[in-house]
């Protein structure tokens, strides 16, 4: 890292994060003229993004190289309150929270509550939405049945493709011109809605030249005052790319990386969508022009790893934008869930990791920071250098890249309908979802909360913590005979809670088609623009809404117990079992420790336990899948928590696999914490038994002590045990490398700790940043791995 | 049939190439007193009380160490781990205790497991007659041979039983060309020892085919079962040694062609 790196990088870790309110004004200001009644919807939401890059300031950091804030500053957050606005309450809240706090000025304060909020008040998504969706889905949501995305944050969970990276706005707007004349021409009954979303699109592509156009503007400036006559020559050079991209295609490495900045900073500014913006298959698209470049001599290794190190400080610099409530309980971490893909296939099959791909790898080894995330796509095709190289990084203990793989994503893409070239076009996004990229919107919905589930089937439909009837009544559990009538009893409330979710992503989906169209992410994602329609309202190539499946392995082991314990062994009645549970199993210590200790549990490779796994997945699967949705697209599946699994656990009563109340279930399809006792095959051997094909994605966590990367060998056989459970189509594979030991003293003396970044699940966090429960539940399952 | 086995271990990653599944066969005619399963020692299961902690408090349970199993049930464990081997290059390896003590079941499983292309080794002391090992010779893929001692007394002071048996069975199986990799565990004082390390440079130099040995070093994590499961321990006081005398060892075993790998 050479010093302008390592000031540029440090200054990004060092900066504050605080809550902005430039953007709120800029879109308050633009709702409240006259024009913004006047046009149709798209078009008053292209011009609100006008507005803002028109108006907003330029930064422009000292010694950059990629240029681009979306805030007045970095980490300098801005706020969506047309999708969800913050009370005052909130922004203390905000505030004052020991985690993942903003700070908020008193200007900021004022602002919000003399502008901002006698303005939005009542009239965001949010607001809107609380008001349509029915009872039954409140009374869900309130239990914590499931969570739901786009309560604070738009539809999202994009990345970018192909065509993004090899076109300028200009060829776009071109394209809009053409699709405008076909609809002019037609006889679509929605033409006209179709060509005020196309004139959006153009208004939308015109704002983010403009926006690019501001950065040259200052940039010449910054040249005329700098002394230094080679940065003088840099500033002229990156004003000329300012001007040059995004309104033209890319022809240089440098250009490209800046390209896709300023589309970057354009989709997080439009809206707030969950997972921010991902630049995807990065090694792919950079590839042609660094190879051209070296060969010409205008780039150099040195050059191509600056120029990358500098465009990852840029993701590093825009946090999340602030999350409130159970929002923040299922995902409350700085990290915006940029994934860079590298490796896997390209598009005719073939091999697709090259030098690019390693200059990457050991860029993300050296740069050592929270975002973006980073993660490898391992084919069948892939050389075992490259698995080895990406286990080296992993090895040091930050969590990144994480290993997804490619066959299987390619595989899962084409069972959901899609073309085999936009499906190895493909990879994997956020945590682990799997999406074809640059074609299709997938727009993740929530968590779904299969234990409590199980809760309330255990007690007839009533949630337990709160007394409510919120299920339908299946019958008594101490009056069923076998496991069959409990399976049946809970597969009805899991279909009664599913189809009560998707109503309300329908609603939720339908509310955003109309109110809240995107229209400068419609121009990125392909088939927006021939359609005329808009990104979130169908315009995709591709239309996907997952729900995510939360705790596998807890109502595996929890069903396994009811199975083992109560109608198998006759250890219990399901009245002793029930009550001890509600009794927190105080008194039932022993009952307690059998239940822990001398049950079959899931990740050991026992297929006892182990099928609860899969009949639960299917399930879930047959409850949601291919399902059609408000756009028409389908509803799908995966199986991801990120933190949600903390929260799940946090409004559940003890459970019959020992769990007490309130405390974490197991994430992603991972063995609940501890559960697992014959080492890693065993773990795969059963995350493999569900049909991982058949999913947008699964994530499996597995813990390693530091010793076990202490050779060559050693990571040789990682490697083989990677492509092992990928030859048994497992999705993804992360490992979490740091001894229990470190972070029990990172608990204690959080201050020597402050660059201590960990697997969380799906991605990376500074162990500082999460949670006691979290920090505990981390602890515990780096302790079981080193026994 | 059936045999007597204490433990399975799957993703082993030291007891031979690839991804491995070790299963450690109950009972071994040698006391080796740095011994580091000293429940593998009695040919029967073992009764003990096993102590779990919950929220600090303990919970105690009687239960035995060691469990008899039949061949299919064995055979079936084994090749579930399949697809492990594959991608590494691994397969099953047979420990112990001593595999060798229960040679017809030990047949009968390497027969299955060569029937279906998957790869064995037998870690063994080398204490059996000729014609045992010649037998499971025409099976075994690969023998982890362990080699301690060549003075026959100390040999048979500190294992309990004479070395000459496992010389001349080892010497067979280099004369007739059988893959081996020899083991050498690194016991301060007793394997480690000036005049011992020169013997063992002597035998290796006689060898004709075999040229690779793994030094074991010794370390003290066993101290708790010996506890646990009432053996008298010899060695509590005895310190692992340094990494650096580790090296020195490995140079000197270097020195007579052998390829040297520390850990196994």
């Amino acid at each position: 890292m050479n010093s302008r790196i390592k000031k540029l990088r440090n200054e990004s870790l060092t900066a504050v994060n605080r809550l902005s309110a430039e953007r709120a004004m800029l879109v308050t200001e633009f709702y409240k003229s006259d024009i913004a009644n006047q046009v149709s919807i798209p078009v008053k939401r292209a011009l609100t993004f006008k507005n803002i890059l028109e108006n907003k300031k330029i930064c422009i950091n000292e010694n950059e190289l990629i240029v681009g804030e979306r805030g007045p500053a970095p980490k300098a957050t801005p706020t969506y309150p047309e999708v969800s606005l913050h009370s005052l309450h909130d922004l203390e809240v905000l505030n004052n929270r020991p985690k993942v706090w903003f700070r908020v000025d008193d200007e900021t304060k004022k602002t919000y509550k003399e502008e901002i909020i006698p303005f939005w008040k009542a009239n965001s998504q949010r607001d809107k939405m609380f008001v349509l969706l029915p009872d039954d889905w409140k009374a869900a949501y309130e239990a914590g049945i499931f969570t739901e995305f786009q309560e604070q944050r738009a539809p999202g969970h994009t990345v970018a493709g192909k065509k993004i990276f090899q076109n300028g706005m200009l060829n776009l707007k071109k394209e809009i011109q053409e699709s405008i004349e076909k609809y002019q021409n037609s006889d679509d009954p929605k033409a006209q809605d179709k060509i005020e979303e196309l004139k959006a699109m153009n208004i939308a592509a015109d704002a983010i030249i403009l926006f690019a156009h501001r950065h040259a503007e200052e940039l010449d400036k910054l040249a005329t005052i700098e002394n230094d006559s080679n940065r003088k020559a840099e500033l002229l050079e990156m004003a000329r790319i300012c001007r040059k991209v995004p309104a033209n295609a890319p022809e240089t490495f440098h250009e490209m990386l800046q390209h896709y900045w300023f589309i970057h900073l354009g989709v997080i500014t439009e809206v707030n969508p969950w997972d921010s913006f991902n630049p995807g298959r990065l090694d792919q698209h950079l590839y042609p022009l660094y190879k051209k470049e070296v060969e010409n001599g205008t780039l150099t290794k040195e050059s191509t790893t600056e120029l990358l190190q500098a465009f990852w400080i840029k993701f590093n610099n825009h946090p999340a934008p602030p999350k409130m409530g159970v929002t923040a309980l299922e995902s409350n971490t700085y990290t915006d869930f940029s994934l860079i893909n590298l490796g896997g296939v390209k598009e005719d099959g073939t091999d697709a990791v090259n030098e690019l791909t390693y200059i990457i790898l050991d860029v993300i080894e050296e740069m050592r920071i929270l975002q973006p995330s980073s993660m490898v796509q391992l084919s069948k095709k892939n050389p075992d250098d490259f698995i080895q190289r990406a286990i080296k990084i992993t090895k040091t203990g930050f969590g990144q890249p994480s290993i997804f793989n490619t066959d299987a994503i390619v595989k899962e893409l084409i069972n959901q309908g899609k073309d085999i070239v936009d499906a190895r076009n493909g990879g994997a996004s956020g945590c682990v979802e799997t999406g074809a990229f640059g074609t299709e919107s997938y727009i993740l919905t929530g968590y779904f909360n299969l234990n409590k589930i199980l809760e309330v089937t255990l007690h007839n439909g009533i949630d337990p913590k709160s007394g409510k009837q919120i299920g339908i009544k299946t019958g008594d559990p101490r009056e069923f005979k076998s496991m069959e009538d409990l399976r049946q009893a809970y597969n009805k409330q899991l279909n009664y809670f599913a189809d009560i979710k998707l109503n309300g992503n329908n609603i939720i989906e339908k509310l955003y088609a109309e109110e809240l169209p995107v229209p400068f992410l419609s121009l990125i994602i392909e088939d927006c623009i021939s359609n005329g329609v808009d990104y979130n309202a169908g315009g995709a190539r591709y239309n996907t809404s997952y729900v995510q499946g939360v705790g596998l392995g807890s109502v595996t082991d929890n069903l396994t117990s009811i199975q083992y314990n109560v109608f198998e062994k006759e250890n219990i009645t399901m009245d002793e079992l029930l009550k001890a549970m509600e009794a927190n199993f105080e008194g039932y210590d022993q009952l307690r420790h059998d239940l822990i200790y001398e049950t079959p549990k899931y990740g050991n490779d026992d297929d006892y336990a182990d099928q609860y796994a899969v009949k639960v997945f299917e399930m879930f699967y047959d409850a949601i899948n291919d399902k059609p949705t408000y756009r028409v697209g389908k509803f799908r599946i995966n199986m991801l928590p990120t933190t949600s699994h903390v929260y799940f656990g946090s409004v559940m009563k003890a459970t019959p696999d020992g769990r007490k109340a309130f405390e974490p279930l197991s994430e992603g399809i991972s063995p609940f914490q501890g559960a697992d006792k014959k080492g890693p095959t065993a773990v795969l051997k059963s995350a493999a038994k569900i049909d991982h094909l058949k999913t947008g994605g699964t994530l499996l966590n597995q813990k390693f002590s530091p010793t076990f990367f202490k050779d060559e060998k050693s990571i040789e056989k990682l490697g083989h045990l990677v492509r092992s459970y990928f030859r048994m189509d497992g999705h993804h594979i992360q490992f979490n490398v740091v001894s229990a030991r470190t972070l029990r003293d990172a608990q204690k003396h959080p201050e020597k700790y402050t660059d201590l970044i960990v697997r969380v699940a799906g991605y990376s966090d500074y162990f500082n940043d999460l949670g006691e429960d979290l920090q505990n539940e981390i602890i515990r399952r780096t302790e079981h791995e080193e026994i | 049939m059936e045999g007597t086995i204490f433990d399975i271990k799957h993703f082993a990653v030291h007891d031979g190439p690839g991804i491995r599944q070790t299963i450690f066969f109950k009972g071994c005619p040698l006391r080796c007193w740095w011994c580091h399963n000293p429940e593998s020692q009695n040919p029967k299961p073992e009764k003990y009380i096993r102590t779990n902690k919950l929220d600090g408090k303990e919970f105690k349970k009687e239960t035995e160490i060691g469990y008899r199993v039949t061949i299919e049930e064995l055979f079936q464990t084994i090749q579930g781990d399949k697809i492990f081997f594959e991608e590494s290059g691994g397969g099953v390896t047979f420990s112990g205790g001593e595999p060798l003590l229960q040679a017809d079941f030990l047949y009968k499983i390497l027969g299955l497991c060569k029937n279906d292309g998957i790869h064995s080794c037998v870690d063994t002391t080398g204490f059996a007659s000729l014609r045992t090992i010649q037998r499971i010779a025409e099976l075994t893929d690969c023998f982890l041979y362990d080699i301690k001692i060549t003075d026959n007394n100390l040999h048979e002071k500190f294992t309990g039983v004479p070395v000459h048996g496992i010389i001349e069975n080892l010497k067979w199986l280099d004369q007739n060309n059988k893959n081996v990799i020899l083991r050498f565990p690194v016991i301060p004082g007793i394997t480690y020892t000036k005049k011992n390390i020169t013997k063992i440079k002597l035998l290796l130099q006689s060898l004709k085919n075999i040229n690779q040995i793994d030094l074991l070093p010794y370390h003290n994590i066993s101290n708790g079962k010996y506890n646990r499961f009432k053996i008298e321990n010899k060695m509590k006081d005895t310190k692992p040694l340094s990494d650096e005398e580790m090296l020195k060892i490995k140079t000197e075993f270097e020195s007579v062609g052998f390829k040297v790998g520390i850990g196994g």
